[in-house]
């Protein structure tokens, strides 16, 4: 069993070229899995391949073009770093995602790559319209979000790839906000949630809004219909346009934590929370 | 299979010193912490993230160390519960834990601490809520976190710590005695110690509900893996391959012989170092399964055609509870109202921190065992049974125990310890995964309960009936138990002439259900009070109103015939939580005026709980001796889980024989050295070994006495090995050491035992099952949110008759702890067999979930308890969940007859009620 943990990208995806290994940054999807696993007598492990070490990966940088979400910068580092309020959604999920133990050593890119359904950062890189980066010894390659996520934990990471960052374009200034539901105060994995961000023109109204709902089908989904609807409504009376027929084609399921049901109908609530808050949130702001 | 090469030399830097190791980079920091370095301090509950046991500063922040591989450590300063920081923040916290009563069990406490040293660290004065945040990753199942946010903002706020009773006796706020070492972080539970050269055992256990299967030939697994000792079968349990609660239902097996009856159960035991049990896969055994059909549920129990579960129980019902009084029929006749209901409620895990762990080592004919329990006799009886050899022959030496709650009466680790260190007569240690944990060992019981009571047009109770099916799961434990419990407690502490109530305990392919805070009595005072709420909307009276028409008090007769002739002090708990309800009340009334989104609610409910075994002899006997050395040693059978015993009855015993508990030592539960104390089950440590610890401080305060030819004045105190007795004017002095000695060595001993007066019920279920009752009123205010269907709930007011408070701080935390549980019940907690089995999806409540909690204690002594006191570990429990559907209710107006009530629940009760109105 192979436990490596280069301090050079070239030397680690030399490493990911020529053996099948497992990817590990904060390790907090990882050791609950095998965990599991333990219990029901398998501790297998497979080869690792440590990403921590790996320098300017635990970097947020800016451009004109846009923002550079290194693939090591953990929950906590992005909820304290100086970022436009664009990012207040993925902001508050950073705050909200398990307790702060896990902010401390997760990584958002970490959270895109598990695919899971409840992953409190794939809705927001949606609304984003992130990019995922991903480097090989070919070279690197970007791929939307929505792209990259293939079906229920499943990612169109080649075998040779490793993501090295999330990339953010820039875009006229924006506003964004995130809801989540879960059955507990902290520590909680979403039943579902709502990241929704929208541009203003100078009279307050929406210019453009991107709005993506989370654990209501087996990848996140954005809502077109909704997107165009908003155009050109007061941020105030935003939440009032949002219908049923803006969320069908969502396909929640039913599980331990919420019935298919519950999940179609407070989506809407959830939706609408999401630009109440936006709005209060520019109106605390103007104030 | 077994690589040494995967191991590497790497550099730690733990608590400012530097460390090399050698292991595989891949393994959890934690267990390196704990393996490596002996930092047991750090704890582990789930290897999983979910509990925060095993919090550790990393580069100066919290980190679970169970998710960090040790790689990712290396070189970065890593501060643990055994550390010290520049400031001396972490002593601080220390001892505002110790002296706040923060840790209970004490097993979350180290994690706990550093998680508020991470936050004082970032702001020297944090307030509440930046501290709710920062704890929001660490689980604490015993104290509701009410004093342990209190200890953190007491350092915060830099304050002195609350004044100690340096005397200490009855009555007094004393820190825990036991508790400087779980502060510490070096008290030892049951994975923290193990002789060197011990084994791991790993079991096998079976992936399916019910199923047969067959064996093949296991040597060439033990052939192919080095370092595998042994893979132990039914055949190698060399006694009764059985155990069991009940002397005459045995029925679990300690290692399958053929076929399983739920998922979990044990089939195999590997022995050998731990690489080589974790080497081996579960798909590598030889082992061939045939699933057969499974019992979900008493409905499928109870079909006619079921699979039968045992021979024995054709009809899968393991036993019939049963009381009649009065004329249920006449009383319903003649009522002015009338209400009925069923009612559900899930499978709850008692989610203590500490999973099951100990080790067992063989010594010739003997056998000892150090593993965390609540009934260290009885451990010890199911262990000689197992063995096949004397009870004598066996010792329990219990460790620190990381939580209980019923979970910890049953045996889990024990029997399969004994059998292997028994058989390979080598030391052998195991440690429960989680998810092990919580397939393996027993849950509350899910009961089905249809019930119906009426009243007169004033309200006064007239008629109760229920019929109660509670699914005990694949083996009996303590199924019996709380099908003779509950119907003596179904309805509710109130006056009911006419009553008439059922149950039935029902086997099924699922998780045992045994004992958990109650015994069924939580789940039937949800259908109850649910009840009484409806027969005061009929009639148009308070909730409130109701309950104290009714409630039991002095002189009062119970279904059962007794007639409580002394420390009944509901109608005052009652009086003690008028004035909030009806704030709460009115506040809610007000909010909801101008509210659309958010409702507010206010919930009352009651409880009642007898302390000790139902109608059976249950004694305790306690030992005080005085040593030549002026030691003096109290010899304590009862074993702490957190609710304080050791503590509680120290001082129960320091003021019968009028020296201060710091005089003391103790020794606990370790079954060579201590008498038998019963277990620490059915709130019956404080009042019954409690009378135990009074009349041995008493019987050696006599003794002493008479040497001194003092009176009963007279005042003693230690000094070195001489005893001064101070009587009046006169005083003696007596050197120990020249006193004769018995064959233990002790100059001086007092010894009582007290088993609690009750009777058997004959057939009616009429008799004195309990000596004493404890009581409670319990008030809830909740907020709920009626798109999404999610409560909060805001405050709870909370009186309790506890007869008296031993120590109030403890008794304060075992109320939070209770509230703590009983919102979980209320809200969120159900273990589904198979898809609940970790922390993760199945959520106990976070610090953050925590209503604001006010306590009354209502003391109306107990005659019959020592000093007056009772047991409250169950009672604050009960009320909880009740007072919570009521406010839910009162808000909504949806009644809720099934718990938990998820969001999803609550939303689809809002939308049937929207639909009908
Ligand atoms: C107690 C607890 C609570 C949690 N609560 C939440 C919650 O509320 N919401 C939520 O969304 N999540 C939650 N999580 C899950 C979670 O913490 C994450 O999904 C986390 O962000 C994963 O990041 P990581 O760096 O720890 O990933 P790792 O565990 O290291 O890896 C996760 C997966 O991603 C792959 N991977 C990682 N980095 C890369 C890369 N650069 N390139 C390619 N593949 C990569 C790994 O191979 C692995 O398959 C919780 C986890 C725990 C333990
Ligand atoms: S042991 Fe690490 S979080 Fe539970
Ligand atoms: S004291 Fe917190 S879990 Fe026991």
């Amino acid at each position: 069993m192979r436990y490596d943990r280069p301090t050079d990208l070239a030397e680690a995806l030399a490493i990911r070229a020529e053996r099948r290994v497992i990817l590990m940054a904060g390790g907090t999807d990882i050791y609950p899995a095998f965990a599991q696993r333990k219990a029901w007598g398998d501790a297998s492990r497979a080869d690792i391949l440590d990403l921590s070490a790996l320098p300017g990966l635990d970097a947020i940088t800016e451009d004109e073009a846009g923002w550079r979400i290194g693939s090591m910068v953990t929950w906590a580092a992005l909820a304290d770093a100086p970022l436009p309020l664009l990012f207040d959604g993925l902001k508050e999920a950073s705050r909200h995602v398990g307790g702060q133990q896990v902010q401390n050593r997760g990584t958002l890119a970490g959270n895109l790559c598990t695919a899971s359904p409840a992953g409190d950062g794939i809705p927001n890189l949606m609304a984003l319209d992130a990019g995922v980066e991903l480097s090989s010894q070919a070279g690197r390659r970007l791929l939307p979000v929505a792209d990259f996520l293939t079906g229920y934990r499943q990612i169109a990471l080649r075998p040779d790839e490793i993501v090295t960052a999330l990339v953010v374009p820039k875009g006229p200034p924006a506003r964004a906000a995130f809801v989540k539901l879960g059955a507990r105060h902290s520590l909680v994995i979403s039943i579902a949630m709502v990241a929704a961000i929208v541009e203003l023109d100078a009279q307050d109204r929406i210019a453009a809004a991107r709005i993506a709902i989370g654990a209501c089908s087996p990848v996140a989904l954005r809502l077109p219909g909704l997107e165009a609807a908003l155009a050109g409504e007061r941020l105030a009376t935003a939440p009032r346009r949002v219908e049923a027929a803006h969320l069908a084609h969502l396909v929640p399921i039913s599980d331990v934590r919420a019935s298919a049901e519950y999940r179609r109908e407070v989506a809407l609530h959830l939706v609408r929370d999401a630009l109440a808050r936006i709005h209060q949130e520019t109106a605390r702001r103007a104030a | 299979m077994l690589d040494r090469s995967k191991t590497r030399p790497l550099r730690l830097i733990v608590n400012n010193q530097p460390h090399a190791v050698t292991a595989d980079p891949f393994t959890p920091l934690s267990e390196v912490l704990r393996d490596h370095l002996g930092l047991t301090g750090t704890k582990i509950g789930c290897e999983a993230g979910d509990c925060g046991a095993c919090t550790v500063l990393v580069d100066g922040v919290q980190a679970c160390s169970c998710l960090i591989p040790v790689a990712q450590a290396e070189d970065v300063p890593v501060l643990t519960i055994e550390g010290e920081d520049g400031d001396g923040l972490i002593r601080r916290l220390k001892e505002a834990f110790l002296a706040h009563g923060a840790a209970q069990c004490g097993i979350c406490t180290p994690g706990m601490i550093m998680a508020a040293a991470d936050c004082l660290m970032k702001d020297p004065q944090a307030g509440r809520a930046a501290i709710e945040d920062a704890l929001g990753g660490v689980l604490c199942r015993c104290t509701g976190y009410v004093k342990i946010v209190e200890a953190i903002l007491d350092v915060a706020r830099g304050g002195g710590l609350p004044v100690q009773d340096p005397e200490g006796a009855f009555g007094a706020r004393i820190a825990r005695v036991d508790g400087r070492p779980k502060v510490e972080g070096i008290d030892l539970f049951g994975a923290d110690s193990a002789p060197g050269d011990a084994l791991y055992l790993r079991i096998l256990r079976s992936p399916h509900a019910s199923a047969r299967f067959t064996l093949g030939d296991c040597r060439p697994v033990l052939d192919r893996v080095p370092g595998l000792v042994a893979i132990l079968t039914a055949k190698d349990v060399p006694g009764e391959n059985s155990f069991g609660i009940f002397p005459t239902i045995k029925d679990q097996p300690v290692l399958a012989d053929g076929f399983v009856r739920f998922r979990g159960e044990a089939v195999l035991a590997l022995a050998g170092t731990r690489e080589a049990v974790e080497a081996v896969r579960d798909a590598d055994l030889p082992i061939e399964w045939h699933p057969e059909e499974a019992v979900i549920g008493v409905g499928m129990g109870l079909a006619p055609g079921a699979p039968v579960l045992h021979a024995k129980v054709p009809d899968n019902v393991l036993t019939r509870g049963y009381l009649e009084c009065g004329d249920v029929e006449a009383g319903h006749a003649a009522a002015a109202v009338t209400a009925e209901g069923a009612f559900e409620t899930a499978f709850v895990e008692h989610a203590y921190i500490e999973p099951e762990a100990g080790f067992a080592v063989r010594l010739g004919d003997r056998i000892e065992i150090s593993a965390c329990t609540q009934a260290p006799v009885m451990d010890q009886e199911e262990v000689a049974r197992v063995l096949g050899i004397p009870k004598a022959a066996v010792r329990i030496r219990p460790t620190a125990c990381g939580g209980g709650f019923g979970g910890k009466l049953d045996v889990s680790v024990q029997p399969l310890l004994a059998v292997a260190a028994w058989q390979l007569g080598r030391p052998v240690r195991i440690i429960y995964t989680r998810p092990e944990s919580m397939a393996s060992t027993t849950k509350r019981h899910p009961a089905s309960i249809r019930a119906r009571a009426s009243a007169d047009a004033e309200g006064h109770l007239l008629a109760y009936e229920m019929t109660g099916d509670f699914n005990t799961g694949a083996y009996a434990s303590w199924g019996p138990t709380v099908a003779n419990r509950v119907p003596i407690h179904a309805t509710g502490p109130y006056k009911v002439p006419h009553v008439r109530n059922r149950t039935r305990a029902v086997y099924t392919n699922e998780t045992p259900a045994g004992a958990f805070r109650g015994f069924g009595v939580p789940q039937a005072a949800i259908a109850n009070e649910t009840l009484l709420d409806d027969l005061a909307l009929q009639l148009g009276l308070s909730r409130w109103a109701i309950r104290r028409r009714n409630a039991l008090g002095h002189g009062d007769r119970t279904p059962s015939g007794q007639v409580l002739h002394a420390s009944a002090g509901l109608p005052e708990c009652l009086d003690a939580v008028e004035d909030a309800f009806r704030t709460f009340e009115a506040e809610a009334e007000a909010f909801n005026a101008g509210a659309t989104r958010f409702r507010r609610g206010a919930g009352v409910a009651c409880m009642w709980y007898g302390c000790g075994n139902t109608s059976m002899s249950n004694p305790s006997t306690m030992r005080i001796a005085l040593l030549p050395d002026g030691r003096l040693v109290f010899f304590n059978g009862a074993v702490d889980i957190g609710q304080g015993s050791t503590t509680v009855l120290l001082q129960i015993a320091a003021e019968a024989l009028g020296l201060p508990p710091a005089a003391f030592e103790s020794v606990i539960g370790d079954t060579d050295l201590t008498e038998d104390a019963g277990k620490t089950s059915a709130s019956r440590q404080t009042f019954v070994s409690g009378n135990a610890a009074r009349l041995a401080g008493l019987d050696l305060r006599r003794a002493i006495l008479a040497l001194g030819n003092a009176g009963p004045e007279a005042r003693l105190a230690l000094e070195g090995a001489t005893l001064l007795i101070r009587d009046g004017e006169a005083s003696r002095r007596v050197d120990l050491a020249a006193l004769p000695r018995d064959d233990e060595g002790f100059v001086l001993v007092g010894r009582g035992t007290y088993d609690p007066p009750t009777t058997g019920l004959d057939a009616r279920g009429q008799g004195v099952p309990y000596a004493t009752y404890g009581f409670a009123a319990q008030v809830a205010e909740v907020e709920v949110d009626m798109l999404l269907g999610t409560v909060k709930v805001r405050r709870i007011v909370a009186a309790h008759d506890v007869g008296r408070a031993v120590n109030p701080t403890l008794t304060e935390g075992q109320i939070h702890g209770g509230i703590a549980q009983g919102l979980g019940l209320a809200l969120m907690e159900e273990f589904i067999p198979g898809r609940t089995e970790n922390l993760h999806d199945y959520l106990i409540p976070t610090v953050g979930d925590m209503p604001e909690i006010t306590i009354h204690l209502i003391e109306d002594p107990e005659p019959e308890g020592p000093f007056g006191a009772k047991g409250v570990g169950e009672p604050a429990l009960v009320a909880t969940a009740p007072a919570i559907l009521s406010a839910i209710r009162h808000a909504t107006g949806a009644r809720i007859c099934r718990v938990p009530v998820l969001p999803h629940r609550l939303f689809e009760a809002l939308q049937a009620k929207g639909a009908r109105s």
